[in-house]
């Protein structure tokens, strides 16, 4: 990975813990606001491990980790505002914690007991995208949509965010996005994740520019965020999601970061990738970087990371009872949500599933 | 509640059937936490470590490392609550969910209407599965779940409006005229079956290409697969009915001497998989991506061969093992200080070449899971001593079948020693990544010229493959020369080189 030249890169914390200044994105946050990012970042890692774990121990299909990937998400997260709209991808564990999902909706997904179809008006949280790129056609035509009910203009307007791998900007889906998005001056903020990797593909078989300078070729302004610096990216996605409510159209982020652990459980990256390349990225921890931070300028003392910890503790147990008391459910829910009003030819298909599943020595009860 | 739990091996990465334990991490009579590793396990797609599912005691592992057991087998057996009274039965922990849902997804069409393959969920060609996020692995069969008899009719055929099926059917497969409704295009089950019927051979281009590269006639093949179409193993069981009758002979002989026979049942099938299958695949990649060159250099190596006598007998080198391939590692090393391109790799994707100042030195060795290249990382900043024991380290490892994944990847350049095996020398494929690879042939007493008089010398053949894109002729022999003169005198080299 190529280090990148210094001046592109938007950083407010060092991966030492220090703070630095940049001359556009000005950040200044309270001992409380700074302790409560830091308690996202350690939750949303939690989350994260216990769900690795569950899936290692049979308890989930599979399992798509965010490690290192925290401050990236929980900078985005935070930056939305209550009446801001966010089209995730299948990664976005971390986003949808800051919006106030259950975690176990994902989980639900990933077990296979339901189709991860969570009201995305409940928190403002759409579902879970798999199809790569898919949901920034979405994010946009939302945009157009709320930007057309004149929901777009004032300091109180709505903004979207649609996050993207760097592996989804080689995707027809998300080009066709971005051309509407520039076009319509769409209230929209691509948030891409650029850790380094498309399952086994590196950013170079991407792109032979830095990502985030594609977005002039469209015509909207193209940001990198340091994206292992949860109080740049926090302030980089604030700006873009203001002026996407304000109606000067989208922005493209590209968070810099790094995917620490496999693709999916389902994947082994040692193939890949070597040893010593990790090794580099672990020195840039989002979480270690922010603790030597409140440490050293005593915005927290040893209590509250005690604390902390006894509430991640609590939310993994609760992540795993949760997961493994979740309901089987019944074969009939398959049809529920295919129309809004139902139909005579799903009732139909419903019936005969019904009945084949009776068909079985065991009644259909696994 | 029974305070024995079995914990059975889960599908590790979507659709596997089956791991192989690596190593235990735990073992009987050890108290293990929630989530501590407690085994490693390998399958097709990675090795990784299980962590407890529960806090208690090991009672007992079922399967000893190197098994390969079946996904839904007990591997280890916990005592959540020591110290209690004991219990009669150890009923298994829940199985599974993710894995049996995932096989009900392949059950859920009706028998007769089996769920095409391409679809979700079902085989999609090539025998894989399709999965949601990332690379689908290999098939498995499902299991039949085990039907109810006849006392329910089976409904889906007799209502004509009921024998939709519950996915969309793929009309690339279905000579049924698609009927629009709702958005979907449906296909109707008796018209697809009464098309099935009159059609002619019905067979996807890539089995056409197995049947015709097997020289049968599809027309010949019982059709197994849905709405009548030939699959892959329908032809492959043709092929073998084909070979198997028995060839006609033309003078019966009472008590026939073994006839000479060529068919399969004197073939054996080996499954390609695990590292044989990475191997093949690195191989191939390496072999067709990187135009290779070999040359070959015969050095008279004795006095190497004394200089390792020496290091035995010398108290620096005690409690360490020296032979000659701690030379050639230091040779290959030095040889590479003085040409550092041939340390390098080509960059396609960038249109660079990345030249390493670091010497990751790959030991090619035979090992229990396979031929691996384990490396010694930053060889060149080591020490013959250090060397020396990074070697047998080395070795250790990879003959317990323990090379950590992270040795195996960053090679820079790679030696393999066919010595061993008593041949001279061979025409080694680059590792993938590298430019030069050196094969070391075994050393033999031979009659050789040595101060104008043929002499018995100790005699050893080096051969170098080299990446012809990143390195010329010229630097090749360089570097082989240089190898060669190493190995023909440490001694003096190491005085004038460093
Ligand atoms: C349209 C489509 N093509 C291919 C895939 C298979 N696939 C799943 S994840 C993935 C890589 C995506 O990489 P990136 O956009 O960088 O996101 P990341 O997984 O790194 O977060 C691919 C190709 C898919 N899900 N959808
Ligand atoms: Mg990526």
């Amino acid at each position: 990975m190529g280090e990148m030249a210094d001046g592109e890169l938007v950083q407010l914390l060092t991966p030492e813990g220090e703070l630095t200044e940049h001359p556009e994105y000005a950040l200044s946050l309270t001992s409380d606001e700074y302790r409560d990012l830091y308690r996202d970042l350690v939750m949303v890692r939690r989350i994260d491990a216990e769900a690795t774990a569950l899936q290692r121990q049979g308890e989930l299909g599979i399992w798509a980790s965010l490690l290192g990937q925290e401050a990236a998400q929980v900078g985005a997260g935070r930056a939305m505002r209550q009446q801001d709209m966010a089209f995730p991808t299948y990664r976005e564990h971390g986003v949808g914690y800051c919006r106030g999902v259950d975690p176990l909706r994902a989980l639900g997904l990933f077990r296979g007991v339901d189709l991860g179809a969570w009201d995305p008006r409940e928190h403002n949280f759409h579902l879970y995208t798999i199809v790569i790129g898919a949901q920034c056609l979405h994010a946009t035509g939302y945009a157009m949509g709320i930007a057309r009910d004149g929901k777009v203009g004032g300091d109180d307007g709505e903004a979207v965010i649609a996050f993207l791998g760097d592996g989804a900007t080689s995707q027809g889906d998300v080009n066709e996005a971005f051309i509407f998005a520039s076009v319509f001056a769409a209230p929209v903020v691509f948030f891409c994740q650029n850790n380094q990797y498309a399952i086994s593909e590196p950013l170079e078989r991407q792109t032979r520019i830095p990502l985030y300078k594609r977005a002039a070729g469209f015509g909207f302004p193209g940001v990198r965020v340091d994206g292992n610096d949860v109080l740049a990216t926090l302030a980089v996605t604030r700006k873009a999601l203001d002026d996407a409510r304000a109606g000067q159209g989208p922005t493209f982020i590209e968070a810099y970061t790094y995917r620490m652990g496999a693709h999916t459980t389902s994947d082994d990256p040692t193939r890949y990738r070597i040893a010593s390349e990790v090794e580099a990225w672990k020195l840039k921890d989002p979480i270690a970087r922010l603790k030597s931070f409140l440490i050293r300028h005593e915005h927290a003392d040893p209590e509250f990371f005690a604390g902390v910890e006894s509430e991640a503790d609590e939310l993994a147990a609760y992540v795993r009872s949760g997961c493994l008391a979740m309901p089987e459910p019944a074969h009939s829910t398959l049809f529920d949500h295919v129309y809004a009003e139902g139909s005579a030819e799903i009732d139909a298909q419903r019936a005969s599933f019904t009945r084949y599943q009776a068909s079985f020595a065991d009644g259909g009860v696994r | 509640m029974s305070r024995m739990k079995k914990f059975n091996l889960p599908d590790l990465g979507e659709g596997l059937t089956e791991g192989e334990i690596l190593s235990w991490l735990v073992k009987p009579g050890d108290t293990v936490t929630l989530n501590q590793p407690i085994v490693e396990v390998e399958t097709a797609k990675a090795a990784v470590e299980i962590p407890s599912p529960y806090a208690g005691v090991v009672a007992e592992l079922h399967h000893a490392e190197g098994e390969t057991i079946d996904v839904g087998t007990p591997i280890i057996t916990f005592d959540t609550t020591p110290g209690a009274a004991p219990s009669e039965e150890a009923p298994a922990a829940p199985s599974p969910a993710p894995s049996a849902e995932s096989l009900a997804a392949v059950e859920i069409a009706p028998e007769d209407q089996p769920v095409e393959p391409g679809l979700i969920g079902g085989p999609a060609p090539g025998g894989r599965t399709s999965v949601l996020v990332g690379y689908g692995p290999k098939t498995v069969t499902a299991q039949r779940r085990p039907r109810r008899p006849a006392e329910t009719p089976a409904a889906p055929l007799e209502d004509p409006e009921l024998t939709l099926l519950p996915s969309i059917p793929d009309p690339l497969h279905s000579a049924a005229k698609p009927v629009r409704h709702g958005g979907l295009e449906v296909g109707r089950a008796a018209e697809r079956a009464a098309e099935a019927a009159s059609a002619p051979v019905r067979a996807k281009p890539p089995v056409r290409k197995l049947a015709r590269d097997l020289g049968l006639d599809l027309a010949s093949v019982h059709a197994t697969g849905p709405s009548g179409t030939i699959t892959r193993d329908d032809v492959q069981r043709a092929a073998q009915h084909a070979t198997v009758t028995p060839l006609p002979t033309a003078r019966p002989v009472a008590a026939a001497p073994p006839v000479a026979s060529w068919d399969s049942s004197r073939e054996q099938r080996i499954p390609i998989k695990g590292v044989r299958k990475l191997t093949a695949e690195a191989m191939v990649a390496s072999a067709f991506t990187a135009p290779h060159a070999t040359e070959f250099l015969t050095v008279d190596v004795t006095r190497s061969m004394r200089a390792v006598e020496r290091l035995r007998a010398s108290r620096d080198f005690a409690g360490t093992r020296v032979n000659f391939l701690v030379l050639v590692a230091k040779a290959v090393a030095l040889a590479v200080a003085r040409n550092p391109m041939i340390n390098s790799s080509w960059d396609d994707a960038r249109a660079e070449i990345c030249v390493k100042e670091y010497v990751n030195l790959g030991i090619a060795a035979a090992t229990p899971r396979g031929l691996l290249v384990p490396n010694i990382k930053d060889a060149g900043r080591l020490t013959l001593r250090q060397l020396a024991d990074a070697l047998a380290d080395l070795v250790a490892t990879a003959k317990d079948g323990k090379t950590p994944p992270a040795d195996l990847s960053g090679g820079t350049i790679t030696i393999t020693n066919v010595g061993i095996f008593g041949v001279d020398t061979g025409t080694p494929i680059l590792n993938p990544g590298e430019s030069a690879i050196v094969a070391l042939g075994t050393v033999r007493e031979m009659p050789w010229v040595h101060k104008k008089k043929v002499r018995v010398r100790q005699v050893c053949q080096l051969a170098v493959s080299f990446d012809h894109r990143v390195v010329d002729g010229e630097l090749g022999s360089r570097f082989l020369a240089d190898l060669g003169a190493f190995l023909n005198d440490p001694e003096t080299t190491l005085l004038a080189w460093t």
